[in-house]
């Protein structure tokens, strides 16, 4: 630890975000720098890489009216740290952790580094403990855990913030508690900001912003969603929270990695997203998760945006490759007004198996889900069929397929704004497949309790 | 010699220490992160560093350790998580608390451990390179010590069992001292006497692989899927199944908790014998996606030369790993960040080369004792997109033996392993027919050939049916894609969460011979009367096909 602030006013050059400072001493790598401009604004920098001759420092921010004479650059000798404290609970923050509610900034308990340290895989505790969203298609299909990373894969029009709203209006903990709700927006326009600024105030839970709007500065999409897995991390393992990270949108996030690799001349990759999107996405969603022994969670919830509904895109990609499953939207039940319209084929929850069934849903829960599975993607697989021959070329038993498959849509998929239990999910599903001659013969232990016969 | 640093640019790091040779492992700055020389120039050494470098400063110490990336070989290592660097992950936990911090230095066996050993040599005896001189218990292995290669003498000192692993056990007249582990470096390949070609398989009891695509001891198969194909799942199932002595599984830039998920399962899991637990059979490699990328380069060879340790001792070891892709990009981080010309897709040219100089490392071999031993290698591929073009898949492709392609059709209608029968193949079923014509009956390669014509017409028949639907077809063709659909269902898919998870090539060929005898039966009274629907009901009714469909008892 140096005893001073080292300034200097040796710049180089400057070209966009990125400056050169000349003859530093013992700089380090990941360093924090404050750029001071001849009119005073200052400027956070980080130093990227040190050769002999100068020091290469990324700057956060906007940089017109630097220049290169005057300007003065302050060494801290620290990487980036994100003060933490409880007090952080309820505040709206920037990208760059510097409060927007107007309130003052709080008095730290403590300072943590924001790149975080990576969970030993053998402290980590499987998740299990089931989340109940409310959502037939994911709770039923997919079901979410506690400490699991579950993306939504969107595109552009459909609608995943009353989606996202929806599962944070209604999301419970099957063992009870509360959630503490970490949103984080990233280059958000202001339409989607004031909808989820609107549900948040609205629900019960404790939540924290990290707010950084369309017109904001691209860098600090990559740092809001670090200083916000940092808070996340703080209040999970050292005060018992069970916390909800919805990080939207990750499209926006990888654009602006883009921007930067590229303004740093590295080597582009698929789409022009630089080679490491892959370990930088997964330094992100990998924050999520439980330990051994202590009892709080983080949860993650990523928005991905996917450019032309194509799922190959790198961003949903490799998101897809890091994430434990994926929710994915459909245009063509939007079309229909079907909400959600979750496609539940391509979706998946990996960590479903250990969330459901006897003790944490209901026993029957993983027969139904296979059940359902497998017929609705068999009307799905008659569906093109259909296209080609027509109902009147079909066989009874292919007809009862197709017609599930759209009693499925319409009455299991579907459920407009209304929230739905686990219990009325399963018995919804239950009922529906009877009605077809599809329940293999196979029924609830709760079918008396229900005190209803299926239609026939 | 005292050297520093003088350059940084993300993980790596420029050094005016003199005397480092290439691939040498380097400790960096104040807090002794763990590095490699990759390249020397005039008067300066690059280093390439396997930890998190942030904070790392110009200026600090840097110290060459005169020896390259190595492990350590020996009893201890069953049942442990390492990570890339083979440190391992549970005294890391005890040492550091739940996360990771960069520069904790460990040893990967315990070196306080007393182990049962029996000595097979006398104070007095002269012992030559190769010989086996004691024997560890380690569970079901046995651990025979060995004389390093070009070394020999007589025997001077003994010491008693139990002996301490950290201490060595024999000393030479000449005053070299003998242990019970040793270090090998990780990318050097351990030497044998000589290579096998493949005769026996690797039974997984997974029908599809077992039956259409099976693999051989000693072989390597590539497993390309795009995700939630179910890639993991269908590695950590051949894990559990697969009738080997030792598994090396490793996770290489993939999901922490699906590591922790495996290792609990192992834990309460037993081996088919029931005899013991299987993680005490398994080691674990695991640099997660988060975890530092170089390492995640490393971990890979790690594992290898683990593998190849037991393989030594006479096992049949399995090296499973998910995925190459991670290591591929982690290659590729490592290569741009050194400023080479960059290949197809931004990877390094030399990406082909080196993956078939790893996956050569697989094989059946006579080992330098006269035992033989194999090491299977099945590596899993994530390409980007689904994209089975892109080069890591390719040029697996060109070293491996078999492909057992993951399609996501398949997977999203639910069918596990969602392995596609008509794109994948096997280089080794016609080698491994004997013996499971031996093990299994045999009428193995009959229905095979049966099964697979089956399959091969339904793809045409399909076509047609998408145009004129089912109703269009004569008996003959109905009958086909019947029983097309009963293979698809209920032979080759395989609900891992179910008594259905393993089963045997005996139960294989007895479920694939019912579908036959059914197929025959009804095929057999075609072209009369009577039309198919009226044959089924009629030989569901008299129980013949009932008779066909008894089953058989699992032996």
């Amino acid at each position: 630890m140096r005893l001073s602030t080292h300034i200097y006013r040796s710049i180089g050059s400057i070209s966009g975000q990125l400056l050169f400072v000349r003859n530093v001493r013992q700089a380090r790598i990941g360093e924090i720098v404050t750029v001071v401009a001849p009119d005073g604004g200052r400027l956070a920098g980080e130093v990227l890489q040190i050769s002999e001759r100068d020091v290469l420092v990324q700057l956060y921010g906007d940089t017109q009216g630097l220049d290169g004479l005057r300007t003065r650059v302050e060494f801290s000798d620290a990487v980036s740290t994100a003060p933490l404290s409880p007090e952080v609970i309820g505040r709206v923050f920037s990208g760059s952790f510097q409060p927007l509610d107007g309130l003052p900034a709080f008095l730290p308990e403590k300072w943590a580094p924001i790149s975080g340290k990576p969970i030993n895989p053998v402290a980590r505790d499987v998740p299990h403990q089931f989340i109940e969203t409310g959502i037939s298609a994911i709770d039923v299909l997919n079901s979410l855990v506690r400490g699991q990373k579950l993306p939504v894969f969107s595109g552009s029009g459909l609608p995943t913030k009353e989606l996202v709203g929806g599962i944070l209006r209604h999301a419970r903990l099957a063992e009870g508690g509360e959630f503490v709700v970490i949103f984080v927006a990233l280059g958000l326009t202001f339409t989607e900001y004031a909808y989820y600024m609107d549900t948040l105030q609205r629900t019960e839970s404790d939540f924290i912003g990290f707010i950084n709007m369309a017109g904001d500065p691209v860098m600090e999409r990559l740092l809001a969603p670090r200083f916000a897995l940092t808070v996340a991390e703080y209040l999970a393992y050292e005060h018992g929270k069970n916390v909800l990270a919805v990080i939207t949108d990750v499209t926006n996030y990888c654009d602006a990695l883009r921007e930067i690799s590229n303004a740093r001349e590295e080597l582009p990759g698929r789409r022009g997203y630089p080679g490491y999107m892959y370990s930088d996405l997964a330094s992100l969603f990998e924050r999520a998760g439980r330990v051994r022994g202590l009892p709080g969670s983080v949860t993650i919830l990523p928005v991905v945006n996917m450019p032309e509904d194509d799922i190959t895109h790198p961003i949903p990609d490799l998101t897809g490759y890091i994430t434990e499953g994926q929710i994915v939207l459909h245009r063509g039940l939007h079309r229909r007004d079907l909400f959600p319209p979750v496609d539940v084929l391509p979706s998946l929850s990996r960590l479903m198996q250990k969330g459901i069934g006897a003790g944490r849903t209901r026993e029957d829960h993983r027969q139904l889900a296979n059940l359902l599975y497998k017929n609705y993607a068999r009307g799905r697989e008659l569906k093109k069929l259909e296209a080609i021959i027509g109902r009147d070329g079909m066989s009874e038993r292919d007809l009862l397929g197709l017609d599930f498959a759209a009693a499925f849509e319409e009455e299991f998929i579907h459920q407009g704004e209304a929230s739905r239990s686990i219990g009325k999910s399963l018995d919804l599903g239950w009922s529906l497949l009877r009605r077809f001659g599809l329940d293999a013969g196979l029924g609830p232990p709760v079918q008396e309790k229900l005190g209803e016969e299926p239609s026939a | 010699m005292n050297g520093s640093i003088t350059a940084i640019s993300g993980s790596t790091v420029r050094t005016d220490l003199p005397g480092l040779k290439l691939y040498e492992r380097v400790l960096v700055g104040h807090r002794r992160l763990t590095g490699e020389v990759v390249r020397l120039e005039a008067g300066r050494a690059v280093i390439h560093i396997y930890e998190d470098p942030h904070g790392l400063a110009v200026g600090e110490p840097v110290a060459g350790l005169d020896r390259q990336l190595t492990v350590d070989l020996g009893p201890g290592m069953l049942g442990r998580m390492y990570d890339g660097l083979q440190r391992p992950l549970q005294i890391l936990e005890k040492l550091d608390g739940p996360f990771l911090r960069s520069g904790t230095v460990v040893t990967a066996l315990d070196l306080e451990a007393s182990w049962e050993a029996s000595v097979a040599v006398n104070e007095g005896d002269r012992v030559g390179q190769h010989d086996c001189i004691a024997g560890v218990e380690e569970g079901q292995i046995v651990h025979r010590v060995r004389v390093p290669a070009g070394v020999e003498g007589r025997v001077g000192r003994l010491a008693a069992s139990p002996l301490k692993l950290g201490e060595p056990f024999c000393l030479l007249d000449d005053g070299r001292a003998l242990y019970l582990h040793h270090a090998w470096p990780v990318r050097v390949p351990r030497p044998f006497k000589r290579k096998l070609p493949p005769s026996r398989p690797v039974v997984t009891g997974q029908r599809v692989i077992d039956f259409l695509f099976p693999v051989a001891r000693g072989g390597a198969v590539v497993i390309p899927g795009g995700f939630g194909a179910g890639k993991t799942i269908l590695l950590q199932t051949i894990a559990k199944f697969a009738d080997v002595d030792v598994v090396i599984y490793a996770g290489c830039g993939e999901r922490g908790n699906e590591m922790s998920e495996l290792i609990e399962d192992f834990r309460k899991m037993t081996d088919r014998a029931g005899a013991r637990p299987l993680v005490e059979r398994t080691v674990l490699v695991v640099n997660t996606s988060n975890m530092p990328v170089a390492a995640r380069e490393a971990s890979i060879y790690t594992a290898v030369t683990m593998g190849e340790y037991f393989r030594d001792l006479g096992l049949d070891v399995l090296l499973l790993a998910d995925s190459l892709s991670r290591w591929a990009e982690a290659l590729r981080e490592i290569s741009s960040s050194l400023e080479e010309m960059p290949g197809e897709e931004g990877y390094p040219t030399y990406l082909a080369s080196r993956l078939a100089a790893f996956v050569e490392r697989a094989g059946e071999v006579e080992t330098l004792c006269g035992d033989r031993g194999s090491l299977t290698m099945i590596l899993s591929a994530s390409p980007p997109g689904e994209d089975f073009t892109e080069p890591v898949t390719q040029a697996l492709l060109r070293t491996t033996g078999g492909l057992l392609m993951l399609d996501s059709s398949l997977a999203h209608a639910r069918h596990f392993p969602a392995i596609n029968w008509s794109l994948s193949y096997s280089v080794y079923d016609r080698e491994l027919l004997p013996h499971f014509s031996e093990a299994a009956g045999e009428a193995w390669g009959r229905l095979r050939a049966f099964c697979r014509d089956i399959l091969r017409r339904e793809e045409t028949l399909r076509e047609i049916v998408e145009i004129v639907g089912m109703e269009g077809l004569q008996d003959a063709d109905r009958l086909l894609m019947m029983t097309a659909e009963e293979i698809r269902d209920r032979f080759l898919g395989q609900n891992v969460f179910s008594d259905d998870a393993y089963s045997s090539p005996a139960h294989t060929l007895a479920a694939i011979d019912r579908i036959f005898a059914r197929h025959q039966a009804v095929s057999d009274r075609l072209g009369g009367e009577q039309s198919l629907a009226e044959i089924i009901e009629e030989l569901d009714k008299s129980g013949q096909a009932g008779n066909g469909r008894k089953r058989k008892e699992e032996p």
